[in-house]
């Protein structure tokens, strides 16, 4: 396993500087998502409005990758409609299970395609994808 | 006592010889299982090459050979912790099985509305659900033993939360996540006077010091068998044979009776009363070949290599300012056992990284995520010795730890 091709700089801007680390004024979801074998914990806060995502931050306490595929992944989804990020979790999720490998498919991902290369480490992929499973969690459970 | 130096000990295990992501191996997860001897790998496989047939049951040759394995097993375990008689000795798969069959068995039975069990803040999981769900079915009362910042169960917590109404007290020796060596003769002499019967739980103590069951005088005693060198899926429960000998059954099946009828059943006598169906006897003979090993090696002689490596370990860590170190700082207080966090790192980065250097740790919440919310940690890492360790493992393992903040792009 080649770390650099992990913890690369644009993963570790996102996970120790994040602009999304912060709570919203008011948010219409929080969801928390956990991961106990390891004690990420983070508490994902999204202000839908008529269908749109209007702003997005999370909270809490996570591993380098968990937080900076957040923070990726709030930058993605703000603006966007609940069902383009709900595509976006998807697309994610088959990346990440290695079931997408088309660079093109996935270059909606944008910053986020830089997890990749977590497929490689399988002991960290749960923290890769905590972020994603919660928004889907949020959105669905709103609906 | 084997005088072999540590070189030719290492020649032992196979797997010591590995590499893992290029690099040479440094195993250091030994709190969650050991690497396993030639001598208990090779005895699996000279089982079914030359012994294998359900034991207990057939008159014929191959089945006597079974039952010999296992039944011979069970004498070297009673022998290895000085129990009275190897009725008291039953096979389970783990510390975790022995503990719920005696939540089951033993705490259905004994356990009234009212009552109080104390256990300490320490437990792992397995020796905390089982008391707490057995404490809501009963109505009874879960109570806690407190420790201080470094881990250390305080004798007044003792003395304070074990009273007349204490009917049940179950206590780690040796605590996985910190590594603290609890008072564990003082808890089992007080809870005594109060009439108390008391569990220990031997998981991380068993495999690193000499335990004597008759000196302690512990009720009961639980411990895996792959985490001192033997096959997992084996484990042990010890008791007194008359607390044994008055528990129901806690599985019902072959090999446990006596007579069946239509209607009632009488059981089988201790041990095998505790024993229902086809049991491990691969397993049961691999910790037979685990404990010669340990004992042909000395267990005065592992707990003395044990000791001056984690002194090393300790030493080595606290000079670096990037660690913050947990548990007890009077070295005769603690274990092999030692958990630690990089400053800034979360315990997971800081596994991946040390695993890409070779060397294997441990990160989370150790299974004691209340022991964890209670020392108001997240998450830590942990590096856990055995006696096959050696301190150039840990100059590695140190000079790896210096690397952790670099990679998530921290100066030093």
């Amino acid at each position: 396993m080649d770390l650099n091709s992990i913890y690369t700089e644009l993963i570790m801007e996102h996970s120790q500087h994040s602009h999304n680390h912060h709570h919203l004024d008011c948010p219409s979801h929080s969801m928390r998502g956990h991961n106990p074998s390891c004690g990420d914990d983070i508490t994902l806060e999204l202000k839908v409005v008529e269908g749109i995502i209007e702003d997005a931050s999370f909270t809490g306490l996570g591993c380098a990758i968990s937080k900076a595929s957040t923070s990726m992944m709030i930058d993605l989804i703000k603006g966007k409609s609940v069902e383009e990020a709900l595509e976006l979790v998807s697309v994610f999720i088959g990346m990440i299970k290695r079931e997408i490998t088309d660079e093109a498919e996935l270059e909606v991902l944008e910053d986020a395609l830089a997890l990749q290369n977590i497929s490689n480490m399988p002991a960290r992929v749960k923290c890769a994808v905590l972020a994603w499973h919660t928004l889907k969690q949020s959105l669905e459970e709103k609906e | 006592m084997d005088g072999r130096s540590i070189t030719e000990i290492r020649k032992d295990f196979p797997s010591l010889t590995l590499s893992a992501n290029g690099k040479p191996l440094v195993y250091l997860d030994n709190a969650a299982t050991t690497q396993k001897p030639f001598r208990v790998i090779a005895s699996l496989k000279d089982y079914y090459e030359r012994s294998n047939a359900n034991p207990h049951r057939g008159a014929h040759y191959l089945s006597i050979m079974a039952t010999e394995a296992y039944e011979s097993s069970r004498e070297v375990v009673r022998a290895f912790i000085n129990a009275w008689s190897s009725r008291e000795i039953i096979f389970t798969r783990n510390a975790t099985e022995s503990l719920n069959l005696l939540a089951h068995s033993y705490g259905m039975t004994n356990i009234k509305e009212g009552d109080e069990i104390v256990i300490s803040i320490l437990e792992h999981h397995s020796n905390l659900i089982p008391w707490q769900q057995l404490a809501k079915a009963k109505k009874a009362q879960l109570k806690y033993l407190y420790v201080d910042s470094e881990g250390q169960v305080k004798d007044e917590e003792i003395y304070t939360k074990i009273t007349d109404k204490t009917k049940l007290v179950s206590i780690t020796h040796i605590s996985n996540a910190l590594g603290t060596v609890t008072p564990v003769k003082r808890i089992i002499d007080f809870a005594h006077e109060k009439g108390a019967v008391v569990i220990v739980d031997g998981s991380q103590s068993v495999p690193h010091i000499k335990l004597d069951v008759k000196a302690l005088d512990a009720d009961f005693l639980v411990f895996s068998g792959h985490k001192m060198l033997g096959p997992m899926g084996i484990g042990v429960l010890y008791g007194k044979e008359k607390l044994l000998e008055a528990m129901p059954p806690f599985l019902f099946g072959g090999d446990m009776i006596e007579y069946v009828h239509e209607q009632e059943t009488t059981f089988a006598e201790l041990p095998f009363k505790l024993e229902a169906g086809t049991q491990n006897v691969e397993g049961a003979l691999g910790l037979k070949e685990a404990i010669l090993y340990l004992e042909k090696l000395g267990m005065d002689r592992i707990e003395a290599m044990e000791k001056e490596l984690t002194a090393y370990a300790f030493e080595r860590l606290s000079e670096l300012p990037i660690i913050e170190l947990y548990g007890p700082r009077d070295l005769s207080k603690r274990s092999s056992v030692i958990s630690f966090n990089v400053k800034d790192v979360h315990p997971h980065d800081t596994a991946s990284i040390m695993d890409a250097y070779g060397v294997a740790i441990r990160a989370g919440h150790h299974c004691a995520q209340p022991l964890m919310r209670y020392m108001n940690l997240n998450a830590t890492a942990r590096a856990s010795f055995y006696f096959y360790n050696t301190k150039d493992e840990i100059d590695i393992f140190i000079d790896s730890l210096k690397n952790v903040r670099k990679w998530l792009g921290y100066g030093s």
